[in-house]
């Protein structure tokens, strides 16, 4: 039962291409390909093969890419990597990277660029905070959170001037539209596109000064073979479809941004348009953004939230907050290949009852 | 003329519920200042401001607990 699983920017639900590569991963390629036996070359041929394909879809080289163990390490190992290849310390990002880059960033100096209403990085802002003392810079293709496009092209322009690389987190936006060219490393998450989780992709284009840190060691920080070839077989599937469920997810999306906006007092946040064609993100006034989640639980739909109630450290998005959006009552909504249009009607019915209901509650 | 509400303490989105439902009983051209220790406060009483037409004067500390200035202008 899935058809109110709203949350493919968590993780999209296995594509079933990655569900039978997976299988026939694991009977043909549990060997360790590093050895030199009929088995292992077999576990080997599947992995060259992953990594051709991968590399592909992505328009890059296969020795540019690397294979890891998740989208958070991938993240971590491009930043780190970077600062240990340039003999830089300081990072330039924008205000609505991942968490996991920011983590990484806050490794050492950092210089966080702001970002307008929309969530888009202020360009003028970038442009002042690199110098070619800054190891990387840091700019994701879309927001996680709210969708909205970065102007990569720009930011890699202004990196090339100073000699700086760009550093491009497309977890999201893999899979589903095109990353413009101009950056150096580049990072995603099989688990967004609807691969399987635990695999995360590092690229590192030729030319680009990168060490990999922690221990010397020449095993791919990627292990789980069945996953990779799962991993890279859902995206060439998912590449495939990408066209028709860009038109079918954005006419979704539209739909909602229409609805939602027709409840009182609810802000939808995000470029309207030049977005990610899956997610739409709103707040809604006056509501507690765990009772929403859990009242939304109730009724059958999953969805995600940026309030504070709802995260660990409760604190408010860093998203929400960099664009100055309302971040109580938040709702992330994102769709995958098999949403349908009665799926979204289905929370669309429920949602204003739901949101009626929570005020009335507070005695609003 | 300013008008204290005390929300400290309190989670959002109560202290944003608190200034709602209090505002309109303020003269228009009085400030309204709500105490509010809930990391949220800061981020989403201006965002309510923003949203309801009324003016956010600013944020700053009294006696140590942060304090939130709204100017009810409608």
């Amino acid at each position: 039962m899935r058809s109110g699983y709203l949350d493919a920017a968590s993780s999209a639900p296995l594509h079933p291409v990655a569900r039978e590569a997976w299988a026939a991963a694991l009977t043909d390629g549990w060997a360790d390909p590093a050895r030199l036996y009929t088995q292992a070359r077999r576990a080997r041929q599947l992995l060259d093969a992953a990594r051709a394909t991968t590399a592909e879809c992505l328009g890059v080289r296969p020795d540019e890419l690397t294979f890891c163990a998740s989208g958070t390490q991938a993240a971590h190992l491009a930043i780190e990597g970077a600062r240990r290849g340039r003999r830089r310390e300081s990072v330039v990002h924008s205000a609505v990277e991942h968490s996991a880059v920011l983590h990484a960033a806050a490794l050492g100096p950092a210089v966080e660029v702001p970002v307008d209403r929309l969530g888009r990085v202020d360009l003028a802002a970038w442009s002042a905070a690199i110098d070619p003392e800054t190891a990387v810079a840091a700019l994701m293709s879309a927001n996680h959170e709210v969708g909205t496009v970065q102007p990569v092209a720009d930011a890699a322009a202004v990196c090339a001037a100073h000699g700086v690389p760009l550093y491009v987190d497309a977890a999201q936006s893999l899979g589903r539209m095109p990353v413009p060219p101009g950056w150096s490393l580049l990072t995603g998450s099989a688990h967004k596109w609807g691969g399987p989780p635990g695999v995360g992709l590092l690229v590192v284009r030729k030319g680009t000064r990168w060490r990999r840190p922690g221990p010397a060691d020449e095993r791919e920080p990627g292990r789980d073979l069945p996953s990779i070839v799962a991993a890279a077989a859902s995206l060439r599937a998912v590449l495939a479809e990408a066209g028709a469920e860009d038109t079918r997810l954005r006419a979704l999306v539209d739909r909602i941004r229409a609805v939602v906006a027709l409840i009182p007092d609810v802000e939808v946040i995000g470029d309207p348009d030049d977005r990610l064609p899956h997610l739409v993100t709103f707040s809604c006034l006056y509501i507690d953004g765990e009772a929403l989640l859990h009242a939304l639980d109730r009724r059958g739909f999953a969805v995600s939230s940026g309030s504070s109630c709802t995260s660990s450290t409760l604190h408010p998005s860093h998203v929400l907050v960099a664009m100055g959006a309302l971040s109580h009552g938040n709702v992330r909504v994102s769709l995958h290949r098999e949403t349908t249009p009665d799926d979204v009607d289905g929370f669309l019915a429920a949602l204003p009852e739901v949101v009626a209901g929570l005020r009335k509650e507070a005695g609003v | 003329m300013t008008i204290v509400i005390d929300c400290l303490g309190q989670r959002c989105p109560l202290p944003v519920i608190a200034l709602a439902k209090r505002l309109p009983t303020v003269a228009v051209g009085d400030v309204l200042r709500v105490l509010a220790d809930d990391p949220a406060a800061a981020n989403d009483i201006p965002a309510w401001c923003r949203m309801r037409g009324q003016e956010y004067v600013g944020g700053h500390t009294v006696n140590g607990a942060p304090a939130f200035d709204v100017r009810r202008t409608s």
